[in-house]
């Protein structure tokens, strides 16, 4: 049952260098610089999305992840969601609005696979970048690189997805749109949803918490993706694998490094889910088809590096 | 005539050497002469993957995640090779990364591999 929690709403990626990751993140996937706050961090977004950042850049000894927030309907709800996250058990934590610049009150949430998640109503409103709000045009001049769209999804790993899955679906209200499945019938992997996207969130089992395998970022077209692939060339970037398809969510993807080794990806296409749906199921005898449905081959590099 | 700027990187634990010149990481170096003597990840200084150990040798070092290469071990002469320029002949040891097995990776990616 949906419980007014509408989209991922930001990322906060850890990277070694500040102004490297930029030009990864800015020039390379052309998502848009918005401002740089008194701790230096750097906040970004895609341009077709209407608040005012989606990505923020911290400077660490440690690449990964430090949170992803999810945006919710209204304060009444975040109110009801938060109430609900301290009885379900979680370590909860209240952070004042103006902590991320133009973000309102966030709550913070700890979940049995290590990761930090945020809830939040209210973010500055900035509208879609260089676009009108009335007749807008198709797309805006002046895009760079990728012309990344929008921040769309990551893909977690860590220890007892069955934990943090439980948690997203009852606490949240996710539901899930896919699944790995191995011969016992354990789920090491599980898509959710909060939307019609195959997926707003993906575990999948590691023994190591608080992993991040990668951010994702939304493209609308095959040939968006292969020009992303020549730019990742042209600009002798770490390639990871792609472009290729997906057999869960039938995405069409490539996986690459920031500066600092945090994967990225941008896709395009893919399933949709709707409440009734039953789950997608991909047998875990059937992995590498699951992963890459061309080359039906599992590749150690993308299972096992994370940062 | 040798050439200043390229240096000899000899893996010790692996009886095989590449050259990689000085303005290069070893990890892009080892990979663009098709050698396979070091494990490749991210690229990056993030996933500790090709974790190597300096034994001899002078090099310079871009950050690298902590997580994989604390103070103490730096000062050991260990770092990530995709983050690694020579400046001299190096001699190294290779396959310091202690991977955590996934059970993703255990189960099934070595099943499928057969």
């Amino acid at each position: 049952m949906r419980k007014g929690v509408m989209r991922p709403g930001h990322i906060q990626i850890r990277v070694l260098d500040v102004e490297e990751a930029l030009k990864h993140y800015r020039d390379l996937m052309g998502l848009i610089e918005v401002e740089r706050d008194s701790q230096g961090r750097a906040y970004l977004k895609g341009w077709t999305e209407v608040d005012k950042f989606s990505v923020v850049l911290r400077q660490a000894d440690e690449p990964g992840m430090d949170f992803v927030g999810y945006k919710v309907l209204d304060n009444q709800t975040l109110e009801k969601l938060h109430g609900e996250l301290v009885e379900y058990g979680c370590n909860v934590e209240e952070i004042p609005a103006g902590e991320l610049n133009g973000c309102g009150r966030r709550i913070r949430f700890d979940s049995p696979t290590g990761h930090m998640f945020e809830l939040f109503a209210e973010k500055e409103q900035t509208g879609k970048w260089g676009l009108s709000k009335v007749n807008p045009e198709a797309w805006p001049r002046g895009l760079t690189g990728m012309k990344a769209t929008r921040f769309d999804h990551c893909l977690l790993y860590g220890p007892n997805i069955a934990g943090t899955l439980d948690l997203f679906q009852k606490v949240l209200g996710f539901e899930l749109a896919e699944q790995v499945l191995d011969p016992e019938g354990t789920r090491i992997a599980g898509f959710l949803t909060a939307s019609m996207k195959a997926h707003d969130v993906a575990f999948i089992e590691c023994p190591e918490p608080g992993k991040l395998h990668h951010a994702s970022f939304f493209l609308d077209t095959w040939e968006d993706v292969l020009r992303a692939a020549d730019l990742i060339s042209m600009e002798d970037v770490s390639l990871d694998i792609g472009p290729t398809r997906h057999g869960l969510t039938h995405g069409k993807t490539i996986y690459f490094f920031d500066p600092s080794g945090n994967r990225s990806e941008v896709f395009c296409g893919g399933d949709y889910h709707y409440p009734d749906h039953e789950p997608v199921t991909w047998k875990a005898e059937d992995l590498g088809k699951a992963i890459f449905y061309h080359d039906r081959v599992l590749n150690e590099r993308f299972l096992t590096v994370l940062t | 005539m040798p050439d200043q700027n390229t240096h000899l990187i000899r893996v010790v634990n692996r009886d095989q050497s590449f050259k990689c010149a000085s303005d290069q990481v070893l990890l892009i170096a080892m990979e663009r002469m098709c050698a396979n003597v070091i494990n490749v990840g991210c690229r990056g200084g993030g996933c500790g993957v090709c974790k190597i150990r300096i034994l001899q040798g002078e090099y310079e070092c871009k950050r690298m995640s902590k997580a994989h290469i604390s103070d103490a071990e730096q000062q050991q002469g260990f770092v990530l090779a995709c983050r690694v320029f020579p400046r001299t002949d190096l001699e190294i040891e290779a396959d310091h990364y202690q991977p955590r097995e996934s059970y993703y990776t255990n189960r099934d990616a070595r099943k499928a591999a057969c």
